[in-house]
């Protein structure tokens, strides 16, 4: 009886400590939302005009703003493993807006990922990212958001399953995978290099998708950028950390900024949701930033390439693939998968066709698409969809097919992989 | 420009000519406007498919204005309509508010507004016929309830809402089995209106009714 009273307080203790540990690492690094002083940048139009541009530099509407609807009154609905999250009304509407937010509380959001009124922010907003952002540039975005009209439209609360909804079950997150962090510049690296580095890491929050993220949607900060499959989205964000996928450390400086500028470069084409985020983001930034950003990602460490067995596909299977090329691909992307300069990507040496996920290959055939339209590539070419005329089994064909001609040596594509994503396509 | 969008052909058929006998729309030589305001439906969520949102999601006004020029500057035969399926008194009832629409229940007729061949009218309104009867029912059906919506005044969604559902019916199994004429352009401009079409005003086409 003594020792089953000495075990119930002894977890009692170890439940206190443990609840206080979790409280003490859910507020540290937090600022004093209670002095609403000067403590912020004052507003001044300069201000707004830099809040405007860094909005777009961290693709706030893609979350933030419905499709056709009010900019920055609330977002669509974000499919993640854990239920929908809605991006909220960041006009200034005092009601439903951050119109009573101060910019110090517009900080806390961001820098630590907790709302004015004290509620745990879900990191699908990603403040695991922002965190990096400075004051400063925080004080600009808040100037600039304030200075929208204000729009009268509630924000849609998210749709989480148990227990993802509950405070508790965040706050456990928290304490697991989220720290305050602040951009510390590299003394030994360049201030270019160091101004891609903070955007990429901070508001850009590239490591969003190209980080790959664990059961419990946190990303592993030691394998940086070295790809990972989008959730829900099923879209693979490619290695910015591997020749074999989308590093561009040998490629030419040039070539990485005209693609966030364009979407388009003589080394490749945007596709799916990157295509989204030079529409919508990278193309408004200026030539400087996408300079730091390529210098950045280009001194990226590489990972070395691992030869590995290549599994041949079955004679039959590529004799239907070549067949089905030759009828539905060839006309553009050429008799040898060479492509049509400025028009349609050589698919011989393609890193998009031969890396290990096959998830945009896929994606890619059965719904086509546009690049985007930009003032560097304004009359984008298209790719026709393919969900309705070609089945499971002819693109699985075709895309082995791909993957293992003109020099080409990748693991064939099987029949499940292309139903998998079949399945998930919305139309 | 076909080159460039050879991703439509792949639903909407060689050059945009779709026929009646599958699900997808005919687009080739439809008016430039209408078929601009559809893209820009499509892209700003007024209207809702899949696969055309993400086709024309990240594409600019100019590009989409172009893409539209395009496929309407297309002038193609078109094929014989399917034989009508529909009783002989479903026929005549669609035929009737086609082309005389029903004062009790002020529906104006479909020609006052699609025009009297029922190509429809530069640059605006869309021709009727050459379409397939599931679509048609499919559109009328998706203004009745909210899911595909134009620029306020919502014209076709008002009138959609006074149509019973056998109304739909009978208007898109009749429309559906008449031949287009040869040739079959829009009309250059709008019948003078009468009745019922005259309260009518349309923000996509604003050469149409009380807007003028």
């Amino acid at each position: 009886m003594k020792r089953a009273l000495q075990l119930l307080l002894a977890l009692v203790a170890l439940g206190v400590v443990l609840t206080g540990l979790t409280w003490w690492l859910n507020v540290r690094d937090e600022p004093d939302t209670s002095r609403t002083s000067a403590s912020g940048t004052p507003i001044t139009p300069q201000l707004i005009v830099r809040g405007a541009y860094l909005a777009r530099a961290g693709n706030c509407a893609a979350c933030h703003t419905a499709r056709g609807g009010t900019p920055y009154a609330g977002g669509p609905g974000i499919p993640t493993p854990f239920g929908t999250v809605y991006g909220s009304n960041l006009t200034p509407d005092p009601q439903h807006g951050i119109g009573a937010w101060t910019s110090t509380e517009f900080w806390r959001a961001l820098h630590n990922g907790r709302s004015r009124d004290g509620r745990l922010l879900y990191p699908a907003f990603p403040y695991t990212s922002f965190t990096q952002v400075s004051r400063e540039d925080s004080d600009a975005l808040f100037a600039y958001l304030k200075s929208l009209p204000p729009a009268a439209e509630p924000s849609r609360p998210h749709e989480l399953r148990w227990p993802y909804g509950l405070q508790a079950s965040l706050a456990v997150w928290r304490a697991l995978y989220f720290r305050p962090g602040t951009f510390e510049a590299e003394p030994q690296q360049a201030a270019e290099w160091n101004r891609g580095a903070y955007l990429v890491r901070g508001l850009g929050h590239c490591s969003a998708c190209h980080t790959a993220r664990n059961p419990l949607g946190a990303s592993d900060a030691s394998v940086d950028l070295a790809g990972g499959l989008i959730p829900m989205q099923n879209w693979y964000a490619p290695s910015l950390a591997s020749p074999a996928e989308a590093g561009v450390a040998d490629w030419p400086h040039a070539d990485v900024v005209a693609l966030l500028k364009s979407g388009v470069s003589s080394r490749g084409t945007v596709t799916g949701p990157m295509a989204e985020v030079v529409a919508r983001s990278t193309q408004h930034m200026s030539q400087e930033d996408l300079g730091a950003i390529a210098t950045y990602l280009q001194s990226l460490p590489q990972a070395k390439p691992e030869p590995r067995a290549v599994e041949r596909p079955l004679p039959t299977v590529a004799a239907r693939g070549a067949k089905i090329y030759e009828q539905q691909c060839a006309q553009c992307h050429g008799d040898k998968g060479e492509g049509a300069s400025g028009a349609y990507p050589p698919l011989a040496g393609n890193r998009a066709v031969t890396m290990a996920s096959t998830a945009n290959l896929i994606q890619i055939v059965l719904n086509g698409g546009f690049a985007p339209a930009t003032p560097g590539n304004p009359r984008p070419y298209s790719m026709p969809p393919f969900v309705l005329t070609l089945n499971d089994n002819d693109i699985a064909a075709v895309l082995t097919h791909l993957r293992s001609s003109w020099g080409n040596q990748a693991a064939p594509v099987t029949e499940l992989e292309v139903n998998r994503l079949r399945a998930t396509t919305q139309r | 420009m076909a080159q460039r969008t050879l991703a439509c052909t792949a639903c909407h058929g060689k050059e945009g000519r779709a026929t009646s006998d599958g699900y997808y729309p005919r687009i080739a030589g439809k008016p430039a406007g209408y078929l601009y305001h559809q893209l820009l439906n499509f892209r700003d969520g007024r209207r809702h498919y899949g696969l055309m949102t993400q086709m024309v999601d990240l594409l600019s006004d100019d590009y989409l204005r172009e893409i539209a020029e395009h496929y309407a500057s297309i002038e193609l035969p078109y094929p014989p309509p399917q034989p009508a399926a529909a009783p002989p008194a479903v026929l005549q009832r669609g035929q009737q508010l086609v082309q005389q629409g029903d004062t009790q229940r002020q529906l104006p007729a479909c020609v006052q507004c699609h025009g009297g061949a029922m190509t429809g009218v530069a640059p605006n309104v869309p021709g009727l016929l050459g379409l397939p009867r599931d679509y048609l029912i499919a559109q009328l059906g998706a203004w009745k309830n909210g899911l595909r919506r134009a620029h306020a005044p919502d014209c076709m969604a008002q009138i959609a809402n006074r149509m019973r559902d056998e109304d739909v019916v009978a208007v898109a199994g009749w429309l559906a089995a008449q031949a287009p004429p040869v040739p079959a352009k829009p009309a250059a401009a709008m019948p003078t209106l009468t009745g019922d079409a005259k309260a009518i005003s349309c923000g996509s086409a604003p050469e149409t009714g009380a807007a003028r």
